[in-house]
């Protein structure tokens, strides 16, 4: 299935065991189109793992797919979407780009993350380069496996700071039948009010987004299911829905436009953002803010997604009893501190 | 660690917790020799049974300040001898931490202590239209704390996912005496994903003293089909086909011949027993999308030669089908004096192909398997029926089991589905991986507990084991430890 010569595992892991014996860091990047909060500053010499390209072993009655980390984004959901399936976490690709590594490591999730989970949950395996130059597997392709501690779901979202990511296995499910959007005119009071509505129901959501004074929700499954939750919600249809949540997905909607500073907010469900001009998301719990003003309740978090003071090191902020284990765990993985240093926890620590 | 802690240990523990709470006479120690593989036992040295936390810090601190190993267990429901006592260490038993804290419907959570039972979260959840999704067949009794440390699963993964992605958050108190917060009510957290690494860490990295689970809506339907086969192959091809037909059932279960006779002679469940295979699927959503996906099911099962398809619609009936399933264990185990039971995951399309190759190991070592499992995830639970007292019965039982997992991988697949390796499947560790991930395993135990004292000896083999069971086993084609010195 995939081709022999865009196997360029030896070569990725030569360049680290280099680096290691060096000391000297690397900056790890796929297509490189993530914000820089998710990139590794600039200065080291670069890694590039897009080459490294291809899918290894599909076999869809598995419900599992493996690839290699330099597979375009777009290739894989095209590869999926052939035999009715898709990655459930549904990653961005900001300006159409993204290989499955970035995805992997940056650890962004999209619209359906409450419902369909997020990057972490449909991990099964990986195949990584610790900073060591050792390749090595963990996890595997199956379903349910408790062998060993799970190392494969934490290199998601660990900005490729604990391993190269070669190859991963990924839990996918089959394309909903039938997907629908709806669409309200309210005040993001209102919203939040019925989005924590409908997280308690047992309807088939798989997506809100409250923006400009409206409130958008994305119904998905069985024919049947969607109409009769459709008949319960009695909204209206919105015909432009799937450009809408792609939209969203990839920061291509007008509200993501410009460079001006822009913050995320994650609360727990059941609370809400009463932000008439922020975009809420994941049925209420993760917001987007234009101005950062509010601080937001005091059980939620803000974090800086672009500009600000300290965006890349918000990401990697943790209470410091914390830091001090994803420091070890840092070490475990790199002792020599070669992979991504600049996105590392020590790098962010107060 | 290789001698007794020195009295002055236990009149410490003593001194820090109520006086029921420390149990350190042989009578009183008796009960705590062994976890749910009752094959595996051992005396602790001591048994500490903390009420709270603050009581199970103090326990961490003295041993710490002691040098002596912590083995921590939950109900005692394990079947991978994860919670066996070590012979110079302190059990420390969290079952009196059992305290639902909180149900909130809001936010659809639950936070809980460790020592709280995996059914009683349900229940205490249902008075809102919510419940706790993972469900292992052990339920009524195992504890939170424990499907934590093993990341158990159920009969509903398949759809609903296992322990890690129905927990949101995990206090964990660390052998040096920090407590780290992991996870919590938001959808995200910066920072590595620490709680992903604890759940399923065997008590190998902490103590977990407090967790918040996700809890789902009840779905507002359920259907429950049984379907006999002739063939367990054919049984096999009907599961890969459901899933191959674009349907995620709630549960897919399946038992052959010897378990579905077992359990219908202990249950009277109305199974048919003269059935090779049976599968159970159950479906759940709402009443017009049931209808639909039952009529799809029912289509593929007798695509795949189904001699029978029922479906169940009452909540009785359901029950009813069910109950042959979740005693299928104690069921088997009246059949047989002993059974030891095995759990590895494979590729579902292998499902046919390893379900044979169990059958023949069965009969070149002389014991009878009877098959009951997850056939969904392609999560087998073989049952190996011996008689303990018959000499070298359960050494015999166990090369099996051993030789069954290593099937497992062979498959493509993995030595524990949902289990745990704890000190069953040590060796078998030594097939699954090499020694760069081995090594890298024990490097991420260090970085929680660098003194090596919690649950020493668990879940990750020494190096040096592998190496001695090197002659046996050949890892991925290539010989195994090649760099480390041989005698």
């Amino acid at each position: 299935m995939a081709d022999d010569a865009a196997d360029q595992a030896a070569a990725l892991q030569d360049a680290v065991r280099e680096s290691a014996a060096h000391g000297t860091p690397l900056a790890i990047v796929g297509h490189g189109s993530k914000p820089s909060p998710f990139r590794p500053a600039p200065g080291a010499p670069v890694l590039a793992t897009c080459r490294h390209a291809g899918v290894i072993d599909y076999r869809p009655s598995e419900l599992v797919v493996t690839a290699r980390a330099g597979t375009p984004l777009a290739a894989l959901e095209a590869v999926l979407a052939g035999e009715g399936q898709m990655l459930p976490f549904d990653p961005p690709r900001f300006g159409g780009r993204g290989t499955l590594g970035g995805a992997l490591a940056a650890g962004i999730s999209g619209p359906g993350r409450p419902w369909l989970g997020g990057v972490r949950d449909a991990v099964l395996g990986v195949e990584i380069v610790n900073g060591l130059g050792e390749r090595l597997r963990f996890g595997g392709s199956v379903i349910k496996n408790v062998a060993g501690y799970d190392v494969s779901r934490l290199m998601a979202g660990a900005l490729g700071t604990l391993g190269v990511i070669l190859a991963a296995s990924l839990r996918v499910v089959p394309r909903p039948a039938v997907e629908q959007t709806f669409a309200v005119a309210c005040n993001a009071r209102e919203a939040g009010r019925r989005t924590a509505e409908w997280l308690r129901t047992p309807l088939p959501v798989t997506g809100t987004c409250f923006v400009g004074g409206w409130l958008r929700v994305r119904l998905a499954g069985h024919a049947a299911a969607v109409r009769d939750a459709a008949g319960a919600l009695g909204l209206e249809v919105d015909a432009a829905g799937a450009a809408f949540w792609a939209g969203v997905r990839d920061h291509a909607h007008p509200f993501f436009a410009g460079g001006e500073r822009l913050d995320r907010l994650w609360l727990p469900r059941g609370a809400y953002c009463g932000d008439d001009h922020a975009l809420v998301e994941w049925g209420g719990c993760q917001a987007w803010l234009r101005s950062a003003g509010d601080a937001g309740p005091p059980d939620g978090a803000l974090l800086t997604y672009r500009g600000g003071d300290n965006e890349a090191g918000q990401l990697r902020q943790a209470p410091p009893v914390r830091a001090k284990y994803e420091r070890r765990v840092k070490a475990a993985f790199d002792p020599k501190g070669v992979l991504n240093p600049s996105l590392s926890p020590a790098a962010a620590a107060p | 660690m290789a001698r007794l802690p020195d009295p002055k240990v236990a009149k410490r523990l003593r001194a820090a917790l109520p006086p029921n709470c420390v149990v350190a006479d042989a009578a009183g120690v008796k009960p705590f020799e062994t976890d749910g593989l009752t094959a595996i036992r051992e005396t602790p040295w001591l048994v500490a049974l903390p009420e709270n936390v603050a009581q199970v810090r103090a326990v961490l601190a003295i041993c710490r300040q002691h040098g002596v190993p912590v083995v921590t267990r939950g109900a005692g429901t394990g079947l991978s001898g994860g919670a066996r006592p070590h012979p110079h260490g302190v059990l420390l038993v969290l079952a009196k931490l059992n305290a639902i804290k909180a149900v909130d419907a809001e936010s659809c959570t639950a936070t809980v202590e460790p020592g709280v039972a995996n059914l009683a979260i349900s229940e205490a959840a249902a008075p809102h239209g919510l419940y706790y999704a993972p469900d292992p067949s052990s339920q009524i009794a195992c504890s939170i704390g424990g499907n934590v440390a093993e990341n158990s699963g159920g009969v509903h993964c398949l759809k609903y996912g296992l322990t890690v992605h129905n927990v949101l958050g995990l206090t964990v108190q660390t052998f040096e005496g920090d407590e780290i917060i992991l996870g919590g009510t938001l959808p995200e957290a910066p920072g590595y994903d620490l709680l992903a690494t604890m759940i399923g860490s065997e008590g190998m990295l902490g103590v977990v003293t407090e967790v918040v689970v996700r809890l789902l809506p009840m779905p507002p339907a359920k259907r429950v089909l049984l379907a006999a086969y002739d063939d367990v192959a054919a049984a096999g091809a009907a599961v890969n086909g459901i899933i191959a037909a674009g349907i995620v059932p709630a549960g897919l279960e399946m038992m052959d011949a010897l378990a579905v006779r077992a359990a219908e002679d202990f249950t009277g469940a109305g199974y048919p027993t003269d059935a090779t295979a049976i599968l159970l699927c159950e479906l759940d959503g709402g009443a017009a999308e049931l209808r639909e996906e039952v009529q799809r099911v029912r289509q593929v099962l007798e695509q795949h030669g189904a001699r029978e398809v029922r479906v169940a619609t009452s909540a009785a009936e359901q029950a009813q089908l069910w109950r042959g399933r979740k005693a299928a264990f104690p069921a088997v185990g009246r059949i047989a004096p002993d059974y030891y039971c095995v759990d590895g995951t494979i590729p579902r399309a292998e499902l046919g192909n390893v379900l044979r190759r169990i059958g023949e190991l069965g009969e070149t070592f002389g014991l009878a398997v009877a098959n009951v499992f997850h056939a969904g995830d392609g999560n087998l639970h073989p049952l190996i029926l011996y008689d303990a007292s018959a000499a070298g019965e359960l050494q015999r039982a166990e090369e099996l089991g051993g030789r069954i997992l290593e099937l497992c991988v062979e498959a493509g697949g993995t030595i524990t589905g949902e289990h745990g390796v704890g000190v069953e499947k040590l060796d078998q560790m030594c097939v699954q991986f090499g020694a760069g991930e081995l090594a890298q395993f024990h490097r991420l135990k260090a970085a929680f507990d660098p003194a090596g004292l919690m649950n020493p000896g668990k879940a990750v083999p020494t190096l040096a084991r592998c190496a001695e069971l090197g002659g046996m086993h050949v890892h991925r084609g290539e010989l195994p430890f090649a760099h480390l010195d041989r005698l």
